[in-house]
């Protein structure tokens, strides 16, 4: 269909949800918004495939989360760097418990395998249904719920089985580091 | 105070899934989305999509599109 004003601000009231996702699966805000536009310049060139009525974020997803997984393959080396990223991050942050936490759980998160990420994200996070998920993935839906099962699973372990010992002195360690670099 | 975990040390062994943490888990992904969401629509993108649909290239002003060659060789 041609681009109605509707259509071009559904597509725009999309971007919020469409960034969250590419910096969740990416780990990286600056690559995340060239995917985003990426995904919004593919959108519009291809307007006339997208189907009216159809589920119009789980198209524009789609096409994100394809762009995404050309785009990973070649980077997978900068990818498997983010977690030194993130301690250099740290380091230069306001020493607050929530905020470790939560760089612990992007930490983590960025470690699942990619199958089971884009899993978790798309149903935990964006609030697509396990059908729509398995159609931006291109799966089976039984195949979307156990990688997320398996997401959540690893989750727990990285973030609060395995990891108990290693987590609580580390981010005091972490905590003192930042608090007294500032 | 500076305990960054508030749940118990040892809450689950390893083969079930205790429902707090999956709770636990669900809240911090969310919240972790829903930051990004906050911040609405950059200027960049409410641009980028008022120029296609103005039939102008992007980029025309200097902004430049990520000429990436994503999908090609």
């Amino acid at each position: 269909m041609p681009l109605t004003d509707s259509l071009r601000d559904e597509i725009l009231a999309s971007v919020p949800s469409l960034r969250a996702f590419a910096i969740s699966l990416s780990g990286k805000s600056d690559r995340a918004d060239d995917l985003v536009q990426e995904t919004l310049l593919r959108a519009l060139a291809n307007i006339d495939s997208f189907q009216p009525g159809s589920n119009l974020p789980a198209w524009l997803f789609t096409i994100l989360r394809n762009l995404f997984r050309s785009d990973y393959r070649k980077r997978r080396r900068e990818v498997e760097d983010a977690e030194g990223s993130y301690s250099k991050t740290l380091k230069s942050q306001p020493a607050q418990s929530s905020h470790l936490e939560f760089e612990e759980f992007r930490a983590a998160l960025e470690k699942l395998p990619q199958d089971q990420r884009e899993a978790l994200i798309l149903v935990g996070a964006s609030g697509f249904s396990y059908e729509d998920a398995a159609a931006i993935c291109g799966c089976a839906v039984g195949t979307i719920k156990s990688r997320v099962n398996r997401a959540r699973s690893k989750l727990s372990a990285m973030l609060y089985v395995d990891g108990t010992e290693d987590f609580g002195p580390d981010s005091t360690v972490r905590a003192v580091i930042g608090g007294s670099g500032t | 105070m500076k305990d960054p975990k508030p749940l118990s040390p040892k809450p689950a062994p390893k083969s079930g899934l205790n429902s707090e943490i999956q709770a636990r888990i669900g809240h911090q992904l969310r919240a972790m989305y829903d930051d990004v969401v906050k911040q609405g629509v950059p200027d960049r993108f409410a641009d980028l999509i008022r120029k296609l649909d103005a039939g102008e290239t992007p980029g025309a002003d200097g902004e430049g599109l990520p000429q990436t060659s994503i999908g090609r060789d």
